[in-house]
């Protein structure tokens, strides 16, 4: 009876699975798919509300466009950093992946600390969650994102912690990977939310 | 997650020990064992069924004479809603789930899901969302405002019901969103050599079509949610017209989700029946490729017929007639797979034990349910049909005539499989016929009581309407259901009391399952078989003379693997199994105090948070499977 045939571990990416793929992978590709939609009918909601509120103030009484793409720059930028802690680990430079790692996290707080500023700011504006449509629909996509960024955040920064512990080396690249994978996916939603709440004028 | 490296330490990681329990009830509390979870689901749900149940009862009890006062006005309103969705989130769908975690790694030669733990966190979430929603009875009043929850109405209703329609709906969200990764992922990687896609079970391809249609309609259904606890919770204006919002872009959001919903509920019970009639037709499934792109077809197309529910919204005459096509069409693929299982059993060396007559059950009044559909369809004639009694004849047919009797029939097919006995086949007999003649009692006035324009979810009705006749029949069709259940509960505890019988393959069965013993060992197989042909357990013991006659193959014979998986050999030593843990339901306790917490208190949603996160992290930190114990 051969050991290897029976030997079965799960949540492994070492295992061989029936496409190749590693189910971790797998899963976060189907979770991610599922979060487009999340977002899609969030963003369906401010597009079908998009101009009708009766009362204001009004996208363009409050929005900072060159504010807010500087920090639609700054999380972008944190793909970037993202890429190089991956790249850090597989080649099992743990060194350089704590600097990327916390280097993303630092940007991805920047981001939502911008955020906190653009929300106070709007606020003191006179534009509550409650004021009007723009508000209720404003705070909610983009307070969802943000909310996003958070949980990417904390994940950044539980790795950086367990690569001190010793309990994330190169064998583990692969979670260092999913993290990424949620990351970008955050910030490809940024594009989206950015281009189509800020951008879009919101006509007559 | 749980890929970070594994220290040596073991055990003494992380704030809880690892459970080691084996039996008991601390046993069932951290398990992860696919098994096991079916179970739990099977329980539960049919705890809940029963639950549902008594509601409907007491709604036909209200409605069994006109001008009655047993339930008030606003306590019938609470009735019908919270019957609706127990029925529909905390009964069918946890149903389905309990076969498919019990049998879809079984059915494609796995020792478990891809995520055991994952799958116990769904379980717990599940149960905890049904509690949470349950409690409303005594924390303020249950949700009143119909499953499908209308804005404003579920906004303006002055008590706490929909709120916690809004919380105990997202966490069910949550677990089945959860539960649809986990099972997808299994499908799609986790097969046994040999499986490829088109030699799984029609079962398990029906459950990989539901897994998706979850992952992609829950998040839906979560944004409207979220958008209906803001406006009750946090006054904001997503629903209130005054402000410029829109009830009806509730209206779309819900059925956007809730149509494919109608599939989630009705796919799995469709791969059971395909996995019933053949064994007891004794031939192949007829057409299993017509019937797996017919599943996937409607898993297509379930996503572009929502407006269905909303001809009378006024959208105007184009979107109407488009989506009165688009639903025709879906009747196609329906129709498909009815002449696929027609054709099944024709000519087949037909017997007539429990699981096939209530796959028989399911087939025909899945017929009559299908077709007022799509008299549904057609717009002028839904103008006609819709708010009254017709339409809920329909989905009863559908959901009760089918999902029901099919889930029935599988029930009835694998307890040998689950539990090594087999349920009385005469009870089981008895069963089928008094819920067929119950059931068409309950439901078929139904048909007559819409078209002579009874709406639905009213309270009571004047005698001059001449509908007491029917309303009658009706309520007695309902109590003669409850006769029928009462039969399966008993047959169920007569069954428990004897000794086990252990028959790996009770039925001459043509899936994997049917290879190991009865119940299965932990680890599902002893040595993971290797699958050469659809029907891979039919192919080991029969083969085809030169002639085309079907003989079986002499045991120890030529054909492939031909000895019992799950007898004899190493008795499972050595398979590293995921090992139990406390966290999932940490972890989901967590999620259950939160909820309650956006009702009542801020400092209970931190409560929640905080022990969510700890569940969370132990979970993480701690090893999936413990490294090498005894």
């Amino acid at each position: 009876m051969s050991e290897a045939a029976v030997v079965h571990t799960y949540e492994s990416e070492h295992e061989a699975t029936s496409t190749g793929l590693p189910n971790t992978k797998l899963a976060m590709w189907i979770f991610l798919a599922s979060d487009v939609l999340l977002f899609g009918a969030l963003i369906t909601t401010y597009v079908v509300y998009r101009g009708r509120s009766v009362v204001g103030p009004y996208p363009s009484d409050v929005f900072d466009i060159p504010y807010t793409s500087v920090s639609s720059f700054v999380l972008l930028a944190s793909s970037l950093t993202m890429v190089l802690a991956l790249a850090a680990i597989q080649r099992g430079d743990l060194g350089r992946m704590r600097l990327w790692l916390l280097a993303t996290a630092m940007l991805g707080m920047s981001f939502v600390g911008g955020q906190v500023y653009e929300f106070t700011t709007f606020y003191r504006e006179g534009l509550a969650l409650t004021t009007n449509l723009f508000g209720t629909t404003f705070y909610v996509l983009t307070g969802f994102h943000g909310a996003h960024v958070t949980v990417g955040i904390l994940m950044l920064l539980t790795l950086f912690s367990l690569s001190f512990l010793g309990r994330l080396t190169q064998r583990d690249a692969m979670t260092v990977e999913l993290v990424g994978l949620y990351w970008h996916f955050v910030d490809i939603v940024w594009i989206v939310i950015f281009t189509v709440v800020y951008l879009i004028p919101t006509g007559p | 997650m749980a890929s970070v490296s594994v220290p040596a330490a073991g055990t003494a990681e992380g704030l809880l020990r690892r459970p080691r329990a084996t039996t008991g009830f601390w046993s069932w509390v951290t398990t992860v064992d696919h098994k096991k979870i079916g179970i739990l689901y099977g329980v539960t749900a049919f705890a809940f069924f029963l639950v549902g149940g008594v509601e409907a009862l007491l709604i036909r009890l209200q409605l069994a004479r006109p001008n009655q006062q047993l339930l008030s006005p606003s306590v019938y309103n609470e009735v019908f809603t919270m019957h609706g969705i127990t029925m529909v989130f905390f009964v069918v769908m946890p149903l389905s789930a309990a076969f498919i975690n019990y049998l879809v790694p079984l059915m494609i030669g796995a020792r478990d899901v891809a995520f055991p733990r994952l799958n116990a966190f769904s379980y717990w979430v599940f149960l905890f969302a049904g509690l949470f929603t349950y409690s409303s009875w005594l924390l303020g009043g249950a949700p009143n405002g119909g499953w499908f929850g209308y804005a404003p109405n579920s906004v303006l209703d002055p008590t706490r019901g929909m709120t916690f329609y809004a919380i105990g709906l997202l966490m069910a969200g949550i677990a089945s969103t959860v539960s649809a990764v986990n099972l997808a992922v299994t499908i799609i990687n986790m097969r046994a050599p040999g499986m490829t896609l088109f030699r799984m079970p029609v079962f398990v391809w029906m459950s990989l079509v539901v897994q998706f249609l979850l992952a992609f309609s829950l998040p839906i259904i979560t944004v409207a949610l979220v958008e209906l606890l803001f406006d009750k919770r946090f006054g904001t204006h997503f629903f209130d017209p005054v402000a410029g919002g829109d009830p009806v872009l509730w209206q779309h959001l819900f059925w956007l989700f809730g149509h494919p919903e109608v599939y989630i509920l009705i796919l799995p019970a469709m791969g059971i029946v395909s996995e019933i009639l053949p064994v007891f037709s004794r031939k192949p499934l007829f057409g299993y490729q017509f019937v797996v792109f017919s599943g996937i077809a409607i898993g297509f197309i379930g996503f572009g017929v929502w407006v269905h529910h909303m001809y009378a919204v006024g959208l105007g005459p184009i979107a109407n007639t488009a989506f009165g096509i688009s639903t025709i069409i879906i009747a196609i693929p329906t129709g498909v797979k009815i002449f696929n299982w027609l054709g099944t059993m024709w000519k087949g060396d037909l017997t007539f034990p429990s699981p096939m007559l209530f796959a028989i059950g399911f087939v025909s009044m899945f017929v009559i349910g299908g077709l007022s559909g799509v008299t549904h369809s057609i717009v002028p004639s839904d103008y006609q049909q819709t708010d009254t009694y017709y339409v809920v004849a329909h989905f009863h047919y559908v959901l009760f005539g089918g999902a029901i009797f099919g889930l029935f029939a599988g029930a009835y097919y694998w307890w040998p499989k689950v539990f090594g006995r087999r349920l009385n086949e005469t009870l089981g007999k008895i069963h089928f016929w008094v819920m067929l003649v119950g059931f068409n009692l309950t439901f078929g006035p139904m048909h007559i009581l819409g078209l002579q324009g009874m709406p639905r979810r009213i309270q009571t009705y004047p005698k001059e309407l001449g509908l007491t006749f029917w309303n009658l029949v009706s309520t007695i069709g309902a109590f003669t259901i409850a006769v029928s259940i009462l039969v399966f509960l008993a047959n169920v505890v007569l069954t428990q009391r004897k000794p086990r019988e252990h028959e790996a393959d009770p039925w001459d069965g043509r899936t994997l399952e049917w290879l190991t013993s009865s119940p299965p060992p932990e680890h599902n197989f002893d040595e993971i078989p290797t699958v050469h042909a659809l029907d891979e357990a039919w192919h080991r013991k029969y083969a085809e003379t030169e002639d085309g006659r079907v003989v079986p193959v002499p045991a120890g014979g030529s054909g492939a693997g031909s000895e019992a998986e799950g007898h004899g050999g190493h008795g499972g030593h050595g398979i590293h199994l995921p090992s139990p843990s406390y966290y999932p339901v940490v972890a989901s306790l967590g999620l259950f105090v939160l909820g309650y917490g956006l009702i009542f208190s801020w400092w209970l949603v931190a409560l929640g948070a905080v022990v969510l996160l700890a569940g969370l992290y132990g979970w993480a930190l701690e090893p999936s499977v413990e490294p090498s114990e005894a």
